[in-house]
C-alpha cells in the first residue's frame, strides 16, 4: 500500500461524523427496542407475582414505587411510545412511502414530539392514579 | 444473467432463502402489538399501582385472558426477532453470535410461557 494510500481518511469516520436526525432516530429505534425486551422480563414477573399471591406482588409493587422503579417505569413507557411511533414510520416506509428527505425528517421530528407528549402524558395519569389507589 | 460463480453457490454462501420469513414475522407481529400494546399499556397504567385483589380481578374475563396472552405471545416473538437482528450485526463470532441468539429464543420461550401460565392460573382461582 502506498503512503498516499494509508493518509486517505476512512470515510464517513465516526469521531467526525456529524449526527443526524435520520440516523440518530435509528439507533435509538434498536436502543428502545433492547430496552423493551428487557421490560419485557419485567411483565413477565408481574404475571408470576400475580399468580404467586399477595406477598409477591406487594414485594413487586414496592419496586415500582421505589425511585429507581419509577426511573425504570418512564424509560419504559418512553421506549414504547418511541418505538410505536417510529415503528409506524418503518411500517409506513415498507409499504413504499415518505423516503424523499424532507418527509423523512419530517416524520422524524414529529416521532420526536409525539413519543414525548405521550410519555409525560403517562407519567401525569400514573402519579394522579397512585393517589387515587392510595386512598382505596 | 446470474451473478453467483459455481464456485460460490458449491461452497453454499449465500442467503439460504429463509430471510423473508423473518422479515415477515417481525412486521406481522408489530402490526398486531400496536393495537395489543397500547391496549396493554393503558391496562398496565391503570393496574400497576393498585391492590392486589383490583389487579387480579383484571384477569377474570375471557377477552382480557385472550387479549393479554396474545399480547405476550406477540411481545415475545417481536422481541426475539429483533434481539437476533441486533446480535447478528455486532457479534462477529459465528458460535458466540449463535449461542447467544439460542439463549434469546430460550429465555423468550421460557417467558412467554410462565407468562400465559400464570395468567391462566389467576383466571382460573379467582
Amino acid at each position: 500500500m502506498s503512503s498516499l494510500q494509508q493518509k486517505r481518511p476512512l470515510s464517513p469516520h465516526l469521531q467526525i461524523y456529524k449526527i443526524q436526525i435520520t440516523s440518530l432516530l435509528s439507533i435509538l429505534h434498536r436502543g428502545t427496542g433492547i430496552l423493551l425486551f428487557l421490560g419485557s422480563i419485567v411483565w413477565a414477573l408481574w404475571f408470576v407475582a400475580l399468580a404467586a399471591g399477595p406477598e409477591s406482588y406487594g414485594q413487586l409493587q414496592a419496586l415500582f414505587l421505589h425511585p429507581v422503579g419509577l426511573l425504570f417505569l418512564m424509560g419504559w413507557a418512553f421506549s414504547f411510545f418511541y418505538h410505536l411511533c417510529n415503528g409506524l414510520r418503518h411500517l409506513m416506509w415498507d409499504l413504499g412511502y415518505g423516503y424523499d428527505m424532507p418527509t423523512v425528517r419530517f416524520t422524524g421530528w414529529a416521532v420526536v414530539g409525539s413519543s414525548v407528549v405521550l410519555t409525560v402524558m403517562v407519567g401525569v395519569i400514573g402519579f394522579m392514579l397512585m393517589g387515587i389507589w392510595n386512598e382505596v | 444473467m446470474k451473478f453467483e460463480t459455481d464456485l460460490h453457490r458449491a461452497k453454499g454462501l449465500g442467503s439460504a432463502k429463509r430471510g423473508l420469513i423473518h422479515w415477515m414475522a417481525q412486521r406481522v407481529t408489530a402490526v398486531a402489538l400496536i393495537p395489543l400494546g397500547i391496549w396493554f399499556v393503558g391496562a398496565f397504567l391503570l393496574l400497576i399501582f393498585a391492590p392486589f385483589d383490583q389487579a387480579r380481578l383484571w384477569l377474570s374475563s375471557p377477552w382480557v385472558v385472550t387479549a393479554t396472552i396474545l399480547f405476550v405471545l406477540a411481545l415475545f416473538y417481536h422481541g426475539c426477532l429483533g434481539m437476533q437482528g441486533i446480535w447478528e450485526d455486532y457479534i462477529p463470532h459465528e458460535g458466540t453470535r449463535w449461542g447467544v441468539i439460542l439463549a434469546t429464543k430460550f429465555l423468550g420461550i421460557f417467558l412467554s410461557l410462565v407468562s400465559i401460565v400464570s395468567i391462566l392460573k389467576v383466571y382460573l382461582n379467582p
